[in-house]
């Protein structure tokens, strides 16, 4: 088992109970800090490419090609993880798993501590999961892990992520790959 | 029957212009009329492109109900029909909003409470639906004028709960209160309170904009759970039955999912604020050491209030709860400073508000806190009273 993290075992308290909530329009998160998007871009790409067992986890709305938003979106999440040396593994379905799912291979917003902990994983981007999944997810994550956690949301971000970009579409994306290049060369990575 | 055309970039299916809910709230002109609440509830939703609404229009209710009906008829209203009562109305409302319509209902009293087991289903599948409280208070006995008792079972079902003193606040707040209920970062019910028969049945003047613009079309697929849509592949992985599922989730999810819920009533903060101008509203003298905190038609007499101990010589101020979910505890905290006596006027036996005042101030504010007068049942709150109350109390230099 990893090492818990700042609320123990319960999602309690979540981050709105201690007065950070999403961050406004053009902006980002880092922890309870409101930041520029491209500071936070930068912070995001460092992490990731130095915490033990990077890994993206890939939402439903970037795993089907149903617009041709999603299919751009999900090329660039291949070229992200090549940028940033992270795995992938898809959280394809929020449904429950029985009788339990293969933490080597899936996440699942009901238990997604399995995964986290089975694969060791210090830092993970959450993309392409609706918001209501991903906000169950982070608040368990950030309660029984040490997991360093990342959202790169299409809508509005997530205050229960330690780093949250809001309103990221296909350019956002792009310019977040151009960025971690620069951090990977300035790292030696 | 309904006249509905196909909806265009720039007009809904009436024809009517959309707009910004900041255009139709703060810009467009607005012309004086004189309305009961429930007419003016109707003219809201006229301005709303709502979808669907749902209703079981007992007598004696309020009218909003049928009101929106005749919108139906009108070709206002996408679709409307009628419960076998209120349970069935506010599931065939969740209904609605899961499917991804823009959703309304009206009810009161023990209707509310019949509906019960709803309300918090419809928090807890993040639907944006409104419900538009006209609070009559609980059976038995029947009684048809106000009492808002039933909004303090309201309180812990995970929806916003906003409160409208009268017939203006109450158009005000019902399209506004759509806007911030579908932001994607909210997304949880929203009932819509005011106090039944004062404000449900009383005519009043009223600004009003121009009925040939309507608010944007609500978009489901910007809703944090995506809407029930067999065709598109998120969706089919979505709306399973999730409780049914409880042997095979974690607690966490369980805890998780709760405090996501109620996570979300909380980023409503900075919607609210900015659709509501603040979360509390403050009449009378800002360094007075008396203060009304109040919310409904309290806050009328209490304003009221206020004006007689203001002839007298003393200083107070009435302090206006907009929302009670989020509750406005920073804001409270603010307009209070320097205040040494807290009185709460009510219109229910129990002293809900009372309650959450006190809960809010606990360790953060020293001043005495009375909770009353109280009246219930359809009695009304003669300022008298009230300053009958704050002389038993205290001796105020003046009086």
């Amino acid at each position: 088992m990893a090492n818990q993290g700042p609320a123990y075992y319960s999602p309690y308290p979540a981050a709105t109970y201690e007065g950070v909530i999403t961050p406004p329009e053009g902006k980002a998160l880092l922890l309870s800090d409101v930041v520029d998007e491209e500071v936070a871009m930068r912070e995001i790409a460092k992490v990731m490419l130095t915490k033990e067992n990077a890994t993206i986890f890939p939402g439903p709305q970037v795993l089907y090609g149903f617009n041709e938003e999603a299919k751009k979106k999900a090329t660039l999440i291949k070229e992200m993880a090549e940028v940033l040396n992270a795995k992938m593994i898809p959280m394809y379905d929020y449904r429950p798993k029985y009788p339990k799912i293969d933490a080597e291979v899936e996440i699942n917003p009901n238990h997604p501590n399995l995964t986290i902990w089975h694969n060791n994983i210090k830092a993970a981007i959450f993309i392409g999961v609706h918001c209501h999944y991903a906000n169950v997810a982070l608040k368990i994550v950030r309660s029984e892990t040490d997991c360093y956690t990342i959202a790169i949301c299409g809508l509005s971000g997530h205050e229960d992520a330690m780093a949250t970009l809001r309103d990221q579409h296909s350019s956002e994306l792009e310019k977040f790959i151009k960025i971690a290049k620069e951090v990977k060369a300035e790292l030696g990575k | 029957m309904s006249t509905i055309k196909d909806m265009t970039k720039t007009h809904n299916w009436s024809g009517q212009k959309l707009v910004t809910a900041d255009h139709m709230l703060f810009d467009a002109p607005r012309e004086k009329h004189f309305m009961t609440g429930s007419e003016v509830l109707k003219e809201a939703v006229k301005r709303c492109t709502v979808d669907a609404s749902v209703s079981y229009p007992i007598t004696p209710q309020s009218e909003a109900a049928h009101l929106i009906g005749e919108l139906w008829a009108e070709g206002y209203v996408g679709t409307y029909f009628r419960g076998e009562n209120e349970f069935g109305v506010m599931s065939e409302v969740a209904g609605c909003a899961m499917a991804g319509a823009r959703t309304i209902t009206t009810t009161s009293g023990p209707g509310t409470l019949r509906a019960m087991e709803n309300f918090p289903q419809w928090s807890g599948t993040r639907i944006p639906c409104q419900l538009v409280l006209m609070a009559r208070g609980i059976n038995s006995p029947l009684t048809i004028q106000p009492d808002n008792l039933e909004v303090t079972f309201m309180l812990e079902t995970g929806c916003q709960i906003w409160y409208a003193e009268n017939v203006q606040e109450l158009f005000d707040m019902s399209i506004a209160a759509f806007v911030v209920a579908e932001k994607p970062d909210v997304h949880v019910p929203i009932v819509t309170v005011c106090d039944g028969f004062f404000v449900s049945h009383t005519r009043e003047s009223v600004m009003l904009p121009a009925d040939d613009i309507a608010l944007f079309p609500y978009e489901p697929y910007k809703s944090p759970l995506p809407p029930i849509d067999s065709e598109t592949p998120p969706g089919r992985f979505l709306r399973d039955p999730f409780v049914m599922k409880s042997n095979y989730i974690s607690y966490a999810t369980h805890a998780s999912w709760q405090f996501e819920v109620r996570s979300a009533v909380e980023r409503s903060r900075p919607y609210a604020k900015h659709f509501l101008n603040g979360l509390v509203h403050v009449t009378g003298d800002a360094d007075a050491e008396i203060a009304f905190v109040t919310c409904g038609t309290a806050s009328n007499q209490a304003k009221e209030a206020q004006r007689d101990l203001a002839k007298q010589g003393v200083k107070s101020k009435v302090i206006k709860l907009r929302t009670i979910r989020p509750f406005p505890t920073e804001e409270l905290l603010a307009e209070l400073d320097g205040v040494k006596h807290i009185f709460i006027p009510e219109f229910n036996v129990v002293g809900w508000l009372e309650k959450e005042v006190k809960e809010a101030l606990y360790k953060k504010h020293d001043a005495e806190i009375v909770g009353g007068p109280r009246v219930a049942g359809g009695m009304s709150l003669p300022s008298e009273a009230i300053l009958k109350e704050v002389f038993e109390h205290i001796n105020v230099e003046g009086a």
